[in-house]
């Protein structure tokens, strides 16, 4: 029932994930993160089986910190999605493959703002807008309508609460909090939203 | 629903004189569900030697990773690049060592062997080798693709003619086939150069 969404701006990439931890009838918690932070420029947000989704997305979370102390350099989004397909593929006909749907999203100095759409089945794919779960079936129309290259902060966050507005009319599930990260030349900035402040 | 169909893709290769023309959709789906309009499914090995992947998106990405590992190290070892039927081969082993787990692609293989001489070739997705004298398609659009290339192509066409005929194949095969579409890519391999050209068809 989680949703997350991505919007890649002028120079900045902003993306939200909802916050409710819901298992059947139930809603276990209200304030969820259902992000990590991979580096000063780069986030990844997850969404799929609960325990796969942790583990897994720690595992990158780990791994590009391994690289920035081996290389004494950050590693970018591009490589950050590539190592991440990468992981994810391989895992995909083993033992053990992570059920886990990812969005990546970071600023880099070369490449500039930049989202990273990944499956379950690890196909990865760079994007200018993206939606993860059922949210992309109500909001992908929404993106499409509003969505225009170089887009400013305010626009691109005004796109993300349409669609969040969207969902809070047409989905079944209650999604009242979200959480909005936005990634620019300065880092990563956090945003909740929380209940009817949409 | 089929895993091969589950993503959504249709490529088509010709024969021309003295040219080969390869082409794709670029759409990439999750079953109903558009995801992207420009997903790349026809990837480079060298000038005169262009492949294309249909089928699943996570084993397109990884296959066109492997394949450009091993077509590296090919060039690194012999020090000339590799021809098309070699390639063809190489395509086949790879997908057959995975006979019993395989990869859900079909991939179809083009390009100008170093004397000039136009081939084409696709596999199933367990490396069985079909090489045609005409053309090849694969795909969720491929039935489609295959009485419009029937129809369109014949033997010796220019390179222009052969634009032509390859473009008006697959737009007209994906608009019967929800699962592809979004635009389209062809390449035309000539022994002097290689022309890219991007379609906008029926957005839909």
């Amino acid at each position: 029932m989680e949703s997350l969404f991505g919007v890649v701006g002028k120079d900045f990439v902003v993306v939200a994930s909802d916050m409710s931890s819901i298992r059947s009838i139930v809603v276990l918690k209200s304030h969820e993160d259902r992000t990590r932070d991979l580096n000063s420029h780069n986030v990844l947000l997850y969404t799929g089986e609960p325990g796969d989704c942790v583990q897994f997305s720690e595992y990158i979370q780990r791994n590009v910190q391994l690289y920035s102390i081996k290389n004494d350099v950050p590693l970018n989004t591009a490589g950050c999605a590539s190592f991440t397909r990468r992981a994810l593929a391989d895992s995909l006909r083993s033992r053990g493959a992570y059920q886990t749907n990812l969005l990546i999203a970071g600023w880099d100095p070369k490449d500039g703002p930049r989202l990273y759409w990944i499956d379950y089945l690890s196909s990865g794919l760079s994007v200018p807008f993206a939606c993860q779960g059922y949210g992309g079936y109500f909001c992908y129309s929404t993106m499409d309508r509003y969505y225009h290259s170089d887009m400013t902060k305010d626009e691109a966050v005004a796109l993300i609460k349409k669609c969040i507005a969207e969902l809070k009319t047409r989905f079944v599930a209650n999604l009242p909090n979200w959480q909005i990260k936005i990634i620019d030349k300065d880092g990563i900035t956090v945003n909740v939203v929380e209940g009817s402040a949409v | 629903m089929s895993i091969m169909a589950y993503n959504g893709a249709s490529v088509v290769a010709m024969k021309g004189k003295n040219c080969v023309a390869i082409a794709s959709d670029r759409r990439f789906g999750v079953q109903a569900l558009t995801v992207s309009c420009d997903f790349q499914k026809i990837f480079k090995v060298n000038d005169r030697l262009f492949y294309g992947l249909a089928g699943l998106g996570t084993d397109v990405q990884t296959l066109s990773e492997r394949f450009r590992f091993k077509s590296n190290m090919y060039k690194l070892r012999e020090e000339r690049d590799l021809e098309p039927k070699t390639f063809a081969h190489m395509v086949s082993s790879t997908l057959y060592e995975k006979r019993f787990g395989p990869y859900f692609v079909e991939p179809v293989v083009a390009g100008l062997d170093k004397k000039g001489e136009p081939f084409v070739c696709s596999t199933d997705l367990i490396g069985c080798i079909n090489f045609a004298k005409d053309f090849v398609v694969a795909g969720t659009a491929s039935q489609n693709l295959y009485g419009m290339c029937e129809t369109v192509w014949r033997e010796d066409l220019e390179p222009e003619e052969l634009f032509e005929a390859v473009s008006q194949a697959l737009l007209n095969a994906v608009d019967r086939d929800c699962l592809s579409g979004w635009g389209a890519v062809v390449h035309i391999i000539t022994p002097e150069k290689i022309i890219t050209r991007t379609l906008k068809g029926r957005m839909d």
